[in-house]
């Protein structure tokens, strides 16, 4: 399948009181065209940055793409200005927020917000713009169009809300939408009712999303790839069954395991001990050492490289190294992957 | 159940805002149910139905409309001497939800946790108060190096842990634990659930847990209690909420969660619930019955005897 996004080797720092923050150190992925890539990984990991980057939203003053590149239709997004970028934001890539509460402007009507890409970006004229958005309302689900284009944000319910936000972000057919935990502030029946509108909707304008979460149950249910983020790198990426079934890295072992299974009662969860890195002085080897069980002498001294696991499949541990100790995930796990190794007989 | 001693007994709490005008807002409607000593009850819904609202009225931040708290024998509502609102004051306590928030800024942790132990002064002299709050650090996982430091300087879970030894410093038998794990990130949820499970094994607590998390809720949960709307629907043991779930809300929620495992997310099946449905006429009789023993649905007499009739088929 074909590539539409190419993120290479990106690192991103922001410059502040205390010195400078490597929040992101040397991304790289793929997204290709129709498929859903989730990101996951906990606040301070780098997911966001990493999708803001894409659309160019980092604050001027104190971030720097420090090197690398995000290839999108053979441009180099990192490299446009501002200008040029205003011309792929929203129409070729457009993005969903995390709060539907704050990323509506409350003085503007519904409708008109929705108007505003596609009078900048598609030149249509205010009528047919309006019809659009008519259409527009009605594909996200939103009953009474027509007397709904004139109502105010604090009019919606929350989940009514993120719809109107959906309906702007694909208001020029984006070929790239990027979903910033587009469901965290909703209800889980809400939530369930967007994700199903989400995935309806790729299918009908095939795009591509990027979707970042923490939430693994709504990883399960959207992605096809998942890429798992810790201290500013992508640790492990793979196919959705792959993550689950077949992790590899220890992280991943823990964000697994931590989950508690709907059948499991007594046992005591498997909490990763300690705290996430401080990415101010990011640590010699791999990041995850310190809160890793399994990590060995050279964890503490060399950044792991991308191991290969399978065509789709690969992750940053000395674990995967021919040379490494063999060891034993936990219990948790090990049940996925034998679930695993069943299925692929 | 029989057996076990009933430690807090909510009978028809009402709470309503803006009562007698129009604006007024039923947020609980009638909720009825008690929690036995040592057990852990989960209080699931979604925003706005009214589960905060009965923590925090049950702990008397509000003042209920109408109904009755009972905790231990006694009203906890109504008028009240100061002596014994001490009293009730030192065994019932809360964990809040937003952990960067619920910390006062210009406080040290020490005299954070300590503030409890002052009002009702617990410590003998200002050794004993620094050595209860040494205790109570180590307690949920700090040390006592963090006793002089302020809130800013810790973490979402090392924060939800200070206010977790708050809670426990003045020695409570209930703490109500308003969405304590949903500010925080996965990987430290389950530190956090952890640490509630082994203070309740350790200490004999016992728990009323609200959240919106169903699976953490089912995993920490002795009895699970539903709400919609300002109405408590279903109540019933943990696994047999899960197993067996009768009123047409609980299978639409539990039908909306989204689990860790691509092939069951495949085929889901979602429900969606719509409270016309029910057809209730005027006069009808509508009310928590139990169908199983333990399991309590709200429901007419017709809707009991169909699912009574479906229970035992």
């Amino acid at each position: 399948m074909k590539n539409i996004l190419e993120v290479k080797d990106l690192h991103i720092s922001f410059h502040t009181f205390a010195g400078e923050v490597q929040a992101i150190r040397g991304v790289n992925f793929e997204l290709k065209k129709g498929e859903t890539l989730a990101i996951v990984g906990e606040s301070g990991s780098g997911k966001s940055v990493t999708t803001k980057a894409i659309m160019r939203l980092l604050p001027p003053g104190n971030s720097e793409i420090k090197q690398g590149e995000i290839l999108f239709d053979g441009k180099d997004l990192a490299k446009l200005n501002d200008r040029q970028m205003q011309k792929v934001r929203g129409k070729d890539i457009s993005m969903i927020f995390q709060d539907p509460m704050t990323s509506l402007n409350p003085t503007m009507t519904v409708g008109k917000q929705i108007m505003e890409p596609l009078i900048k970006h598609q030149n249509m004229s205010q009528s047919a713009a309006k019809e659009r958005v008519i259409q527009l309302l009605k594909l996200v689900g939103i009953p009474n169009p027509d007397q709904r284009f004139k109502q105010y944000p604090h009019q919606f319910s929350g989940g009514m809300r993120q719809r109107v936000v959906i309906a702007i972000a694909l208001a020029c057919n984006p070929k790239v939408l990027i979903a910033d935990e587009p469901t965290t502030a909703l209800d889980v029946t809400i939530q369930a009712q967007i994700l199903e509108l989400m995935k309806d909707l790729q299918k009908k304008i095939d795009t591509s999303i990027i979707f970042i979460t923490h939430d693994l149950g709504v990883v399960a249910n959207v992605a096809d790839r998942v890429a798992v983020m810790y201290g500013g790198k992508i640790v492990e990426i793979g196919t959705v069954d792959e993550i689950f079934y077949n992790p590899q890295h220890p992280y991943t072992w823990g964000l697994i395991s931590s989950m508690p299974s709907l059948d499991a009662k007594d046992e005591e969860l498997y909490a990763i001990p300690g705290t996430p890195p401080n990415l101010l002085n990011p640590p010699k080897g791999d990041a995850f050492a310190p809160r890793n069980e399994y990590a060995m002498q050279i964890d503490l001294e060399e950044q792991p490289p991308m191991f290969k696991v399978s065509d789709t499949h690969f992750a940053a541990t000395w674990l995967l190294h021919p040379d490494a100790p063999k060891v034993e995930p936990p219990a948790a796990v090990l049940k996925r992957m034998k679930q695993f190794n069943r299925a692929k007989k | 159940m029989e057996t076990k001693e009933k430690l807090l007994e909510i009978k028809n709490l009402k709470q309503y805002f803006n009562a007698g005008k129009p604006n007024e807002v039923k947020a609980i409607d009638g909720v009825s149910f008690d929690i036995y000593k040592g057990e852990t009850l989960g209080l699931v819904g979604e925003s706005g139905c009214g589960k905060s609202t009965t923590g925090r009225t049950i702990i008397r931040l509000y003042d209920a409309t109408d109904g009755e708290v009972i905790f231990k024998g006694e009203n906890v509502h109504g008028k009240k001497s100061k002596k014994e609102l001490m009293k009730f004051n030192r065994s019932m306590q809360m964990i809040f939800q937003d952990p960067y928030a619920s910390l006062n800024p210009k406080m040290m942790v020490s005299d954070v946790i300590a503030e409890g132990i002052d009002i009702h002064g617990l410590a003998k002299n200002k050794k004993d108060r620094m050595e209860r709050v040494y205790q109570l650090l180590e307690t949920v996982g700090l040390n006592r190096e963090h006793a002089n430091r302020y809130p800013h300087e810790f973490s979402g879970g090392q924060r939800q842990r200070i206010g977790i030894a708050r809670a426990l410093a003045v020695q409570p038998e209930f703490i109500i634990a308003d969405e304590p794990i949903s500010a925080l990130d996965v990987s430290i949820q389950a530190q956090v659930v952890n640490l509630l499970k082994q203070l309740q094994r350790e200490k004999g607590l016992t728990y009323l847990f609200i959240a919106h998390d169903l699976s953490m809720v089912k995993y920490i949960s002795d009895r699970i209690g539903v709400m919609y709307f300002g109405k408590l629907v279903e109540l019933a043991p943990a696994d047999e909420l899960y197993a067996n779930p009768m009123h047409p809300y609980t299978k639409s929620l539990l039908s909306a969660i989204p689990l860790p495992d691509p092939d069951f997310e495949r085929t889901r099946k979602r429900h969606s619930y719509d409270p016309a449905s029910h057809k209730y006429s005027a006069d009808e009789d509508v009310r928590m019955r139990e169908v199983n023993p333990g399991h309590f649905v709200y429901c007419s007499e017709k809707e009991y005897q169909q699912l009574k009739a479906a229970s035992k088929s």
